[in-house]
């Protein structure tokens, strides 16, 4: 079937997918083949040399016809009511290939629905049987939940026993399969495919830039669907970048706010920048403080950055946010390997991270490695990351025993490409200095660097984080000097440190959603959420890529960066960009590769220099023992727009009614 | 008196002898004597390999080494492997199971160097087919010789250990082939150095759970791993990929469990009998309407009719009560009366009367039968016994049972019939393995031989509800 598809010949098939196992039993691409007597499944065939295919006799049409036939007799005829229709290969291949009438006259059958919890809606009598679901869940998902019961025309798609399926990647049966039967809960009856307005974007729930496409109708995102792109996410993505859209809807900031009698209160942009002004103007330039939050864009944190330079502060920080990688050097805090570098890798060391819940996707490319024959061990707390991992110990004093010599250091010593992935279960430590510079022996001492290969791997899991460390929006030298802030300015920050805020201290928040940060605010800047801008984020890996507005704005809300670039203008201390393609100027001559959309620049590696600097500039602290824990507790609610998803919380809900 | 070896050179010798009597010109060498025999069946008792199908003495150790069963089996294998084959190869045997491929030829696809994994022997004891009996018969009758029969086909194809696969029904006959497999390890005839031949071979049993399907080789491999009855897609073949990813040959009991006696007899006197590619004897297992139902070892190529008024006392009723033949169990198409007049049975002749031998399973039906209805009992069955795995089957069987429901009662309209046969047509060929056309054959044999009847029940129906 590939070597048809090479030469522009398309086959209809139902079962087949480039991505699952061949499982050859819808029986739509049979082709004939010259000197064999029946026609074959041309998704099982091998193709040879000399091999003479024929895709359009006689036969081929008849056989065709003969499995539309089939497969439409017991498939219902409620393509009206039902939330493929549109979209359906079934109903696109019975126009090419079915019969304008039917013949059967007998009973169809029917199958009772499976509950699989609250995200992927079940009709299964729509089913066809094509296993694609199946294969997915076992396969990609490493979930052993669903499966064929029964014999015959009996059998049936499901979890065996009723439940949930305790995928992070769930949503994505529903993109494989081909008809009805499995379509999105949330998305049932609200909408019909043509009449959406389709923007291919970026995702920001985690930290992977997983590539989607938002399909809106008038002012609402009606779903999330993912788009392909091999280098990132092939063609899967999250349940929480799928489902948590709804969490647009609920909970927005829509205009500014202004703390009046103990109270915020509506107000317009004018009086709220000003009041913003009024309260800048009383503090000195280091008694500001400046916070990230997970999903801030580039443009507004280099906006911020250079506001909060000229108002003559330094003390910017990203949530949550790895306080002892610095910005110097890119190939410190990147995914060197890259994510389908990670293909390649024959050993992985995970330290302190746990894909499944940091980036799910990128733990399903993990997995794929291990199918491959990589050996995959970790360091950190137990987890289920869906395929078996050796576990080496739970915290620092692991990782030393394997720097003392052990066969994990001789493994990754002779592997030709060894990968040791860092996550924000070593970077949020408070003695994360002590385990870097581990990580940092053993990467030298298992040479996990070498000539074509970078396996130094830092996994991050917030959106903005990479992109503010490429700007360079970390404290200054003189920030930890800085006495404690009087006023704080959030940038979409609501995770933050409580210690960061002084109860004393004044609180500007600008964002989208009324969480946390809002809620602590005197003044709210309503800012846009990625779906509603045109903004850059940089991936774990370092890929450059920019969301597209899809929906307008809500109410009164203003671009993340324009509201910056007004303050400033406010401020008196105006910042040298008008356009979209000014800031982006700006941001590439901070970081030229921001100006190199959809590609990851490999950053220098600097053999040991950074590490040795490191060393001396963190001096001499010791790790402490408890182990190290994925700093995602909960994978369905971590930022703002999944804790207000009611999707997710339904998810999360459903996860935990599911018995370990 | 001729040396065997030195027949050509005899030949030569005659034919010098001729030319010298002779006034003209040389004449072309003469075509040698035809040797081929135009009658077949009646087989005599010495010819017999299954010597106690109807357990008139011991079916155990004993009683199988009486009969000749482990007489010198170490020689056999230490023959090697080449030889069993290349005998195998000559004598011309064919599959037993239903399909009929060559033995000697499918044992040789497996490979001759091992590349790391050990190749298996599975044998298919499945014996579901309706109709079918003769594997229960040498199980619980002649366990020595399919014990022997695995030990000699396991080392022609080079396999390390094998697997018998009983289907979960064959409760007694597991009880006995359990006990002579039992037997033979005792006597050191399996395991390491089995026979003494330094040859090293393992023999387990394994249940079925009683579905049809895993009686296909590739569904059967999938169920003796554990997982679901569900065939494979091929290629990749058993011979490259098969049980638990090695090289695996899956064959029937009855083509097992003849090697031994092949070889001890010589392929010469086995393909002596049967016509052209049919040679041998085989184990036919007549039920039905006939007077005296039995399972017999009879030469193949014996006419139908022969068989039946030999073996099983005739048709009840007469011969001329005969409605239609089911000659190769369930799964093959049926055949009316004029066929089976004189049929022979063995491959070729029936695969000509658009009919297979299939695992030789004859169901005889007189004329007190609906054939219609007993095609729908077929119908039935394969509509149950379909796995679901691809679509053909999966919708088409049930369809086929459908129709055949209907018409049975005669509920349908004329162009149905038509359309009857263009689904059987859309199931056969269409599917991963063979399930599909063993659902749609009886219903084609049906419609071809039987059509009239179908047409005067659908215009029976009608009058009846026109009245």
């Amino acid at each position: 079937m590939a070597a048809c598809s090479a030469a522009g010949i398309d086959i209809p098939r139902f079962c087949y997918h480039q991505r699952l196992s061949i499982a050859g039993n819808c029986r739509m691409c049979l082709v004939e083949v010259e000197k064999s007597p029946k026609p074959v499944a041309s998704c099982a065939m091998p193709a040879g040399p000399g091999m003479n295919i024929k895709t359009d006799t006689p036969l081929v049409k008849k056989a065709r016809e003969g499995v539309m036939e089939f497969l439409l007799i017991n498939h219902p005829l409620d393509c009206p009511i039902c939330d493929q229709g549109g979209e359906c290969d079934l109903q696109d291949q019975s126009m090419h290939f079915g019969s304008d009438r039917g013949r059967f006259t007998e009973m169809k059958r029917s199958v009772q629905d499976k509950n699989l919890g609250p995200l992927v809606k079940t009709v299964m009598t729509r089913c066809i049987h094509c296993t694609r679901c199946v294969r997915f869940a076992t396969e990609v998902a490493g979930v052993q939940d669903l499966g064929m019961t029964g014999r015959g025309n009996a059998s049936e798609i499901g979890t065996y026993v009723e439940k949930a399926m305790a995928s992070e990647l769930s949503g994505n049966v529903i993109d494989l399969c081909p008809v009805g039967a499995l379509t999105s809960k949330p998305y049932a009856f609200t909408a019909r495919n043509w009449e959406l307005k389709s923007t291919e974007t970026v995702d920001v729930s985690d930290a992977m830039g997983q590539n989607i496409r938002v399909d809106a109708r008038g002012l609402e995102v009606m779903r999330i669907v993912p788009v392909q792109n091999d280098a990132v996410n092939e063609e899967w993505i999250s349940d929480k970048a799928r489902f948590q859209y709804d969490g647009l809807k609920r909970q927005r900031l829509n205009v500014p706010l202004v703390k009046g009698s103990n109270v915020l209160e509506p107000a317009t942009w004018e009086e709220a920048l000003v009041a913003a002004k009024g309260a800048i103007s009383k503090v000195k330039g280091n008694e500001m403080s400046f916070i990230a939050g997970k999903l801030a864009d580039a443009e507004s944190l280099i906006a911020l950055k250079d506001l909060a330079n000229r108002l003559g502060s330094g003390n910017l920080k990203v949530e949550a946010g790895a306080p002892l990688l610095d910005a110097d050097v890119r190939s410190n805090y990147l995914a060197n390997s890259t994510i389908s570098g990670i293909d390649r890798a024959d050993v992985i060391l995970l330290i302190g991270t746990n894909p499944r819940v940091e980036a799910p996707v990128f733990n399903a490319r993990i997995r794929k490695t291990f199918l491959d024959g990589a050996h995959v061990a970790m360091v950190g707390e137990e987890v289920d990351l869906t395929f078996p991992v050796e576990n080496l110990g739970a915290g620092s004093d692991a990782l030393a025993k394997i720097l003392k010599g052990s066969p994990m250091l001789k493994r990754l010593k002779e592997a030709q490409r060894p990968a040791v992935i860092v996550g924000p279960g070593v970077l949020n430590r408070p003695d994360s200095a002590a385990v870097l510079q581990q990580v940092h022996e053993l990467v030298e001492k298992a040479d996990v660097v070498k000539d074509g290969w970078n396996g130094y791997n830092v996994l991050h899991d917030a959106a903005a984080r990479v992109a503010a460390l490429d700007i360079g929006f970390m404290p200054s030298a003189r920030a930890a000097s800085a006495p404690a802030p009087k006023l704080v300015y959030l940038l979409g920050s609501d995770d933050f440190d409580p210690a960061d805020v002084p109860a004393d201290a004044f609180v500007i928040y600008q964002g989208h959603h009324g969480d946390k940060g809002a809620a602590r605010a005197d003044i709210v800047l309503p800012g846009a959420a990625y779906t509603e801008k045109n903004a850059t984020f940089v991936n774990f890996e370092g890929r450059t890529q920019r969301t597209k507005a899809a929906v307008p704005r809500v109410g009164d809300a203003r671009n993340d960066w324009e509201i910056v670039r007004a303050l400033s203008e406010i401020l008196e201390k105006p910042l040298p960009y008008d356009t979209t393609d000014q800031i982006r100027s700006r941001l590439a001559d901070v970081a030229p590769h921001f100006a190199e959309v959809d590609t990851v620049q490999s950053p220098m590696w600097l053999n040991g220099e950074y590490f040795k600097a490191f060393k001396d500039r963190a001096g001499k602290v010791s790790a402490q023992a408890q182990p190290f824990s994925s700093s995602v507790a909960n994978f369905f609610q971590t930022d703002v727009i999944s804790r207000t998803s009611i999707n997710m919380a339904k998810a999360t809900h459903a996860r935990n009614a599911i018995p370990h | 008196m001729l040396v065997r070896g030195s027949r050509a050179a005899a030949r030569e010798l005659q034919r010098s002898v001729l030319r010298t009597f002779s006034a003209q010109a040389s004449p072309p060498p003469p075509t040698p004597p035809p040797t081929e025999k135009t009658t077949y069946g009646g087989l005599k008792d010495e010819d017999r390999i299954f010597t106690n199908l109807y357990r008139q003495g011991d079916p155990f150790i004993k009683g199988a080494m009486a009969r000749g069963d482990w007489h010198r089996t170490k020689d056999l294998v230490q023959k090697g492997s080449d030889w069993i084959v290349g005998e195998m190869k000559k004598s011309g045997l064919r599959g037993r199971g239903g399909a009929g491929f060559p033995s000697g030829l499918k044992w040789s696809f497996m490979p001759k160097v091992s590349d790391g994994r050990p190749s298996y022997l599975v044998v298919n004891a499945d014996e579901s087919e309706p109709g079918t009996c003769k594997d229960r018969e040498i199980m619980r009758h002649d366990p020595h010789k399919l014990i022997e029969g695995c030990l000699i086909a396991g080392v022609g194809m080079r396999a390390r250990a094998g697997y018998i696969y009983i289907r979960g029904e064959y409760y007694n006959e597991r009880l006995a082939l359990e006990r002579a497999l039992s037997e033979a390890y005792a006597k050191g005839f399996l395991g390491k150095n089995a026979c003494g031949s330094g040859y090293d071979f393992d023999l387990n049993v394994a249940y079925g759970a009683g579905a049809y399907i895993c009686g296909e080789e590739t569904a059967l491999i999938e169920s003796l791993e554990g997982k679901q009855g569900k065939p494979r897609l091929k290629p990749p073949f058993p011979a490259n990929v098969g049980l638990y990813g090695c090289p695996t040959t899956v064959t029937n009991v009855e083509t097992v469990a003849v090697a031994p006696t092949i070889l001890r007899r010589g392929p010469e006197w086995f393909a002596s009998f049967g016509r052209k590619n049919n040679a041998g004897t085989k184990l036919f297992c007549i039920s039905g309407h006939v007077n005296t139902p039995c399972t017999v070892e009879e030469e193949l190529s014996i006419p139908l009719r022969e068989l039946i008024e030999r073996h099983a006392g005739g048709v009840r009723g007469g011969w001329d009560n005969l409605l239609a033949i089911i000659p190769g169990g369930s799964s093959v198409p049926c055949l009316p009366k004029r066929i089976c007049d004189d049929v022979l049975m063995d491959f070729d002749a029936l695969k000509e009367a658009q009919s297979g031998l299939g695992t030789a399973a004859v169901i005889v039906m007189d004329k007190s039968t609906d054939i219609i209805d007993a095609i729908a009992r077929l119908s039935y069955f394969y509509k149950h016994e379909s796995c679901g795995q691809c679509t053909p089957c999966r919708e088409g069987a049930p369809w086929l049972y459908d129709i055949m429901t209907r018409m049975k009662k005669g509920d349908a309209r004329l162009e149905e019939i038509d359309m009857l046969w263009e689904v059987t047509k859309q199931i056969e060929g269409h599917t991963i393995c063979a399930l599909g056309d063993a659902a749609a054959w009886p219903v084609q044999g049906l419609i071809r031989h039987f059509r009239p009847e179908m047409e005067e029940r659908i215009g029976r129906f009608c009058e009846q509800i026109a009245a």
